[in-house]
């Protein structure tokens, strides 16, 4: 199920253009960098892999919040297209300093625990696969929660309904928004950890295509809208499944990005979005 | 084509020379174009490689398979490209700016995925046996062509109506513009001339790889655009001098740093936005932080008020290079 990574990947994306309408290119290299973590944290420092995993989580939490501070919060009043090339920016250095220290090849992440495979009802997975959706579920949940049922939640919708008002009425904006940086960061790594261990490879050049196709999840199911990250990441998995059966392995990467155009066609706030109308 | 002309040029020119000065006339006309779609018109375009890949494509198959001579293939690489620009832009211009950058980017990634599948581009092994009849004369003619027709065209009565629609798309549709008309006439004409920087770089490397088309081609192009200036023409042809000229100086100078040459344009592109989003020479209305901080300098404190709390009108954008992060 490559459904339930795009899920969590774009839970990040989601959570972070939801306040502040910016699609963060950095995300995939967030994913990356997560990845990184988790194995040098595992094969390296040795850590039982529940302790890894959070570590890890902390790690890229800190790296969203250091480049919200760096590439877009002076950009806070500038336009859109500088943020988006800002964001572009930000997202080829971290890949490239990655390149740097960790060089192109691909390291192997085995899991740190015994994967069993399985059987339910005709479809053939294995534990790996059901922790990793099973952690989506979770995190989607909790990520819901958090929006809906806590203060910080509702600072966060209030500052993505109007930044300046919410600053009236009290709210840190700037605090609110790195910590839905560290929030959609720590979902990445996550994402980054599962996958590592799922394709047993960990390459710094692996964040650029699960960074789109997570963005891809997201738009699908209706950017800024959590359930809708959760059902866009599982559908777009299995379009893809559906794609390479029909035509061939090599066109996969091509099915996300053609739905991507025929969403943004047709139904540009995803299927659970609501349709906005732009704010002059 | 030109070849007394060739000759000529050839006689002062070392090869290696010869060789960047070709692909910086090919980057140059690859640039113009993009800063028409990114820099006037304010559309973020991550796919431009793809056009310049079909340009290439078209040339080096009617080359190869067809028996095409040089002119009409590279006329013919153009107006694919450009037929691609309708078929692209037609539905995605109507998106809002980060959705285009997306969609563009899409469009990029099918194109070379579709490249790497075909059977009659060779696929992953590439086109071979494209005859090389681009020269030095022909690609300076060509990107002379591009930054005056680009030239006439900014300054003319469409090219204002793609600054307002970069500066304000909303205002600049109530002022009677047709957008989406015009947007995608700016996408079309940008495809058009990164469709014939295509086939002279097929002409010139003889050789076709899908890899040459991929996203960070695009990206680099963007950064060659941002760094000369966003929405001045002459902005791109330094950009593109400098930044291709630049690796080639550090390859034998630094090659460490050369090679990893996309960690500074990372940065750069980051930088750039936060000093001078205008980059060298750009001509949007909007301010950076060094311009800010030397309007400060310059006025004294009474009007750094003003300039802080936006009460004072922008100065007229000069353009004035040396300003920007060199």
């Amino acid at each position: 199920m490559t459904g339930s990574t795009y899920a969590l990947i774009a839970l990040g994306y989601t959570m972070v253009y939801g306040v502040l309408q910016l699609i963060n290119f950095a995300h995939g290299e967030i994913y990356m960098v997560g990845a990184f973590a988790g194995l040098l944290l595992v094969t390296v420092a040795q850590l039982p892999f529940p302790v890894a995993l959070l570590l890890a989580m902390g790690i890229t939490a800190l790296l969203g919040v250091t480049i919200e501070f760096l590439a877009y919060r002076p950009l806070r009043r500038s336009s859109r297209l500088s943020v988006l090339i800002s964001a572009i920016g930000m997202s080829i250095f971290v890949q490239n300093v990655a390149l740097w220290i960790w060089g192109p090849s691909t390291r192997s992440f085995r899991p740190p625990f015994p994967v069993t495979p399985l059987s339910l009802g005709g479809l053939r997975t294995n534990t790996l696969e059901l922790l990793t959706l099973a952690l989506a579920l979770l995190m989607m949940v909790g990520l819901h929660l958090l929006v809906t049922r806590t203060k910080l939640g509702k600072a966060m919708r209030a500052v993505a309904q109007d930044r300046e008002t919410a600053a009236l009425m009290g709210i840190n904006v700037n605090r609110t928004i790195a910590f839905t940086f560290a929030i959609g960061s720590s979902l990445a790594a996550a994402a980054g950890v599962m996958v590592g261990m799922l394709f047993n490879a960990v390459v710094p050049n692996m964040g650029v295509m699960p960074g789109l196709k997570g963005f891809v999840a997201a738009v699908l199911g209706g950017i800024g809208h959590i359930p809708g990250a959760m059902l866009g990441g599982l559908l777009l998995g299995m379009a893809e499944v559906l794609g390479v059966a029909l035509l061939s392995s090599q066109w996969r990467d091509a099915v996300a990005f053609a739905i991507l155009i025929v969403v943004l066609l047709y139904r540009p706030s995803g299927l659970l979005g609501r349709r906005t109308q732009e704010k002059v | 084509m030109l070849d007394w002309a060739d000759g000529l040029l050839r006689g002062f020119i070392n090869p290696y020379y010869y060789g960047i000065l070709v692909t910086i006339g090919i980057n140059i006309i690859l640039a113009l174009s993009l800063n028409l779609v990114t820099g006037f018109t304010g559309q973020l375009h991550l796919g431009h490689a793809a056009f310049m890949a079909i340009g290439a494509y078209t040339a080096g198959l009617l080359a190869t398979k067809a028996g095409v001579s040089f002119a009409p293939a590279v006329l013919a690489a153009g107006l694919a490209a450009a037929v691609a620009g309708v078929i692209v832009g037609l539905p995605t211009l109507r998106l809002r700016g980060d959705y285009l950058a997306i969609a563009t980017l899409g469009f990029g990634e099918i194109v070379r995925i579709t490249l790497l599948n075909l059977d009659i581009t060779g696929g992953p092994f590439g086109l071979r046996g494209i005859p090389r009849q681009t020269n030095l004369p022909i690609v300076i003619l060509a990107a002379l062509f591009t930054f005056l027709v680009l030239r006439s065209l900014v300054h003319s009565r469409m090219g204002r109506a793609l600054i307002a629609i970069r500066e304000d798309e909303v205002a600049a549709q109530t002022m009677g513009i047709d957008t989406a008309r015009l947007k995608v006439a700016s996408f079309t004409l940008a495809a058009f001339f990164a469709g014939i920087a295509g086939a002279l770089f097929a002409y010139w490397f003889r050789y076709l790889n899908p890899s040459s088309f991929g996203f960070m081609v695009s990206i680099e192009l963007l950064a060659m655009v941002v760094f000369g200036g966003l929405g001045n023409l002459l902005g791109s042809v330094v950009g593109a001098g400098v930044m291709t000229y630049l690796p080639e100086f550090l390859r034998t100078v630094a090659p460490a740093i050369a090679e990893r040459r996309l960690v500074f344009y990372g940065a750069l592109l980051v930088i750039v936005m936060i000093l001078r989003p205008n980059g060298l020479l750009g001509t949007s209305s909007e301010q950076g932080w060094l311009e800010i901080w030397l309007a400060r300098r310059r006025s004294g404190p009474q009007a750094a008020r003003g300039v802080a709390t936006g009460e004072t009108p922008p100065p007229a954008s000069t353009g004035g290079a040396g300003r920007g992060p060199a």
